[in-house]
């Protein structure tokens, strides 16, 4: 990210003086700031702040809207929309907005359209995909309801308690208190995904009631404004929004182009017929930097694929033998030969895009060394038959076989890989404690913290910590660092927590994705965030 | 005629109540947990689940869920797919698309496919014949898959000739190199089909009695072979206008034409029934429909056939 900030840099001063010269009209470095970029998209699942979780809706709701806070270079939240972020106990969190911020119809963004977003996420009944996002803030349980024969059940959920948080209180027209329901030093860092964007009076039918067809021309708060309606299949088009009081983005508009399939997108880029290309498929990125040459980019995604053992079971507890099996994959070669370098190596428990990633924590455990990792595998009696569980619905088996292969060769074992049809199947044997032996995850991260990777995945209590791993040291730590006084302190706790993971290995780091991304030689400037959207306040088009 | 037509007409309606039910059937069996496969990789909300299977009726037997969805097929209502949107909203936009695209592709099969294969079959053993001969093996033995991503790099990206895709709301220009690829296949089955049977035909009886009475080449060639030719040919295009439309997939994925294909796999992927069955309907009216073309026909090319 810092190179290519550099990079930038240089270019834009050289494009300004030949601006001023003035000496060729074919100059391909003029910046034309009323040029509209066209991004490609999948399909949206849907086009609300509360209900988007997939890239494409949230591509799109970044154009639309305006965070609280945004990430400066190392991944610290610094306030955005909002004026200032502050809390002394960090269980009361007092919210502070700009003035000035308008929604595109012209209505001035308070207090109040955040409070009304975030409890119309929260609510159960309107069952929104992101209303778990607020499952910290006080009263929350209040506004659920489980269904008590569960969903396949005949009775009905009753109505829950409450229809409001009690923790979201508003001060005055700018500024509102967010009580949560215990401390948590690093809520900041989660204010700046798209959860927490704000909802105008218009999208309201009633009160606690977003129009059906709201998501279908949304109003936000944010630099640019749509322009006509979605048009399902085809595009969404947006046009830059001049009540903006935030950095003005440095082009008039962008045309998000839906593609069915990413290798039509890079079939477009090739011919200047589309301008980015967010990730670009895996079968053309050996071709792609001669395709492309510098158009060409990669960066840290968020994404963590590893490997977890089941650690109740006798055969894994030991956990010399799950160094062991880390010892024996190669992952640089499948990431070659099997990803074509379009993933890196993971060796550490949390990705490179949140604040307090240390490189390689793994350490030892994750260097391969076929002879040591057969001899530690000896020593600590490993079983001779090793399976490899994973889902079929999702591009593993070729990686999956890979290792397999590998742990064959370097162990001596007899490895088998079984696939499951779905992920749900997996997890429901792992659940029931079906043996499956070793079984392959996949872990996006909720917000940019630590917190997100290490408390749902190894705490005792997680949500998805599905091998078993408990280990109270590793628990008390993540108290302490949800409760830090600082930011810096907590991430000083989990890091020490992330060491322990290291030395016991309840799973082992394979992976993290990257964003493999391509432009036409139409645009510059072209960077993707943590979120892995495309940053639309920095990418030029050239006249 | 008009009796039989109608015959007909009602046998589709069994016909189309009988495919419903059975790709209905089909779907339900096959249904898993049509949330998860719609969220892929990432764990559903237990609200969401709630809420959504009220809403689908996904907790209900089989039977229950096809009287819904019958009761609003009735009323004019497809039902939505899982993302809530409407399901006629959905095939108002893909239909266009896919009928444009199968139609243009059937017309270049047809065009090419009949004329060389008339030319190969009237000079058999010459250059021409074995050239195409060749060629048509190249294509059938090409799969698509192959075939569409070559000719978009070669002609979309390296020579410029077309658009290297044709989008959501394609024109003519862009459908052009689309159509192509889908009809190769078509053109060169069309093309051995009606090389083999002018071959046959121009060695007929009544083609020499013709040539004996002194009628004008052009005339014999026209009339008399390629009319009597065209009977099996006829029935290859009938069957082949369905599979263009319910078989884009390919085509549709390389040159981002969204269409009938791509939502068809959309909805097996993610077992949502209703949107499935919603377009197999249309596609099952679109293959009697051809079919009874096809059948009428034949007694247009062929006086000797009537239908009481």
């Amino acid at each position: 990210m810092q190179v290519r900030r550099l990079i930038a840099g240089t270019v834009v001063p050289l494009a300004v003086t030949a601006g001023l010269v003035g000496c060729n009209s074919g100059d391909s470095a003029k910046v034309d700031p009323d040029g509209v970029v066209s991004i490609q998209i999948a399909e949206p699942q849907h086009m609300t702040p509360a209900n988007s979780n997939d890239a494409s809706g949230i591509q799109v709701l970044s154009a639309l809207f305006a965070p609280l806070v945004s990430y400066d270079d190392s991944f610290k939240p610094v306030p955005d929309a909002a004026e200032s972020v502050e809390s002394q106990d960090h269980k009361t969190w007092t919210i502070k907005l700009k003035d000035g911020y308008t929604f595109h119809n012209g209505e001035k963004v308070t207090a109040d359209n955040y409070i009304d977003a975030w409890n119309y996420a929260a609510y159960g009944p309107n069952a929104q995909n992101n209303g778990f996002f607020f499952s910290r803030i006080g009263g929350y349980a209040a506004t659920q309801s489980k269904d008590p024969d569960g969903a396949e059940g005949p009775e009905k959920a009753p109505t829950p308690k409450a229809k409001t948080m009690s923790g979201l209180k508003k001060v005055d027209d700018l500024t509102f208190q967010v009580t949560l329901s215990a401390p948590f030093t690093e809520f900041e860092t989660m204010l700046g995904y798209s959860a927490f964007y704000p909802l105008p009076k218009a999208a309201f039918s009633a009160p606690g009631v977003v129009k059906e067809d709201f998501e279908s021309a949304p109003i936000g708060n944010g630099p640019f404004m749509m322009n006509g309606k979605w048009e399902h299949d085809a595009k969404v088009e947006v046009a830059k929004y001049d009540g903006y009081p935030g950095a003005k983005p440095k082009v008039g508009g962008v045309e998000f182009r839906i593609y069915l399939q990413p290798s039509a997108a890079y079939a477009d880029v090739l011919s200047d017929n589309l301008d980015v290309i967010p990730q670009i498929p895996t079968e053309s990125i050996p071709t792609a930097p001669d395709d492309l040459g510098d158009r060409f980019q990669r960066s840290s995604a968020s994404q963590f694929q590893f490997l977890a053992f089941p650690t109740f079971e006798q055969e894994f507890s030991n956990p010399d033998v799950r160094k062991a099996i880390s010892k024996a994959i190669d992952r640089d070669e499948i990431v070659r030969s099997v990803f074509k370098g379009s993933q890196q190596s993971a060796r550490s428990f949390v990705s490179p895009v949140v604040a307090g990633y240390r490189e390689n924590t793994c350490g030892d455990a994750c260097e391969f060394n076929p002879q040591a990792a057969k001899q530690l595998y000896q020593q600590a009696g490993g079983p001779s038959k090793i399976t490899l569980s994973y889902n079929s619905d999702g591009p593993h088996k070729d990686w999956i076989d890979a290792t397999c292969n590998q742990l064959n060769a370097n162990l001596g074992v007899e490895c088998t890989a079984v696939p499951e049809a779905k992920i749900a199947d997996l997890l429901d044997k792992v659940e029931a404690k079906t043996p499956v032996g070793i079984f392959r995850l996949g872990w996006i991260m909720d917000y940019p913290s630590m917190e997100s990777y290490l408390n749902p995945l190894y705490s005792t209590t997680g949500s998805s910590n599905y091998y078993g791993y408990s280990n109270g040291d590793f628990d008390r730590l993540l108290e302490e660092g949800s409760k830090a006084a600082t930011q810096e302190e907590s991430i000083k706790k989990y890091q020490q927590a992330e060491d322990i993971l290291a030395r016991e290995l309840p799973v082992i780091p394979l992976r993290f994705t990257q964003n493999n991304f391509g432009y036409s030689t139409r645009v510059q400037n072209v960077v993707v965030d943590l979120f892995s959207r495309i940053d639309l306040t920095q990418i030029e088009v050239l006249g | 005629m008009a009796r039989y037509i109608i015959r007909r007409l009602l046998q589709m309606v069994v016909t189309f109540i009988g495919t419903t039910f059975v790709v209905y059937a089909l779907m339900f069996a096959n249904q898993n947990d049509p949330l998860q496969a719609l969220a892929g990789d990432r764990p559903v909300s237990d609200n969401v689940r709630q809420v959504l299977t009220e809403q689908y009726h996904l907790d209900d037997p089989f039977l229950v869920q096809y009287a819904y969805y019958m009761k609003g097929l009735l009323t004019g209502d497809l039902g939505r797919t899982l993302t809530g949107r409407p399901i006629g909203d959905v095939m108002a936009d893909a239909w266009p698309n896919t009928i444009k695209l199968a139609l243009l592709a059937l017309f270049f099969a047809a065009l090419f496919g009949i004329g060389a294969g008339l030319v190969a079959g009237l000079r058999r053993g010459t250059v021409f014949d074995n050239t195409t001969l060749a060629l048509t093996l190249v294509v059938v033995g090409l799969p698509i898959i192959v075939l569409a991503p070559i000719a978009q790099l070669v002609f979309g990206v390296k020579l410029g000739w077309f658009p290297t895709t044709a989008g959501a709301r394609p024109d003519l220009y862009g459908l052009i190199l689309p159509a192509l690829v889908l009809g190769a296949a078509s053109t060169a089955t069309i093309l051995r089909l009606t090389r083999t049977s002018v071959a046959e035909n121009v060695r007929a009886d009544y083609v020499r009695t013709a040539r004996a009475k002194g009628l004008a080449v052009r005339r014999v060639v026209s009339v008399h072979v390629l009319r009597n030719s065209l009977i099996p040919v006829i029935t290859l295009i009938g069957v082949d206008l369905g599979n263009l439309m319910a078989g884009a997939i390919v085509t549709e994925g390389v040159f981002n034409i969204p269409g009938v294909g791509s939502k068809l796999l959309l909805g097996i992927q993610t077992e949502d029934g209703p949107l499935v069955v919603g377009f197999v309907s249309v596609l099952v009216i679109v293959f009697l429909v051809t079919n009874l073309l096809v059948d009428l026909l034949y007694a247009v090319l062929d006086p000797r056939i009537r239908y009481e």
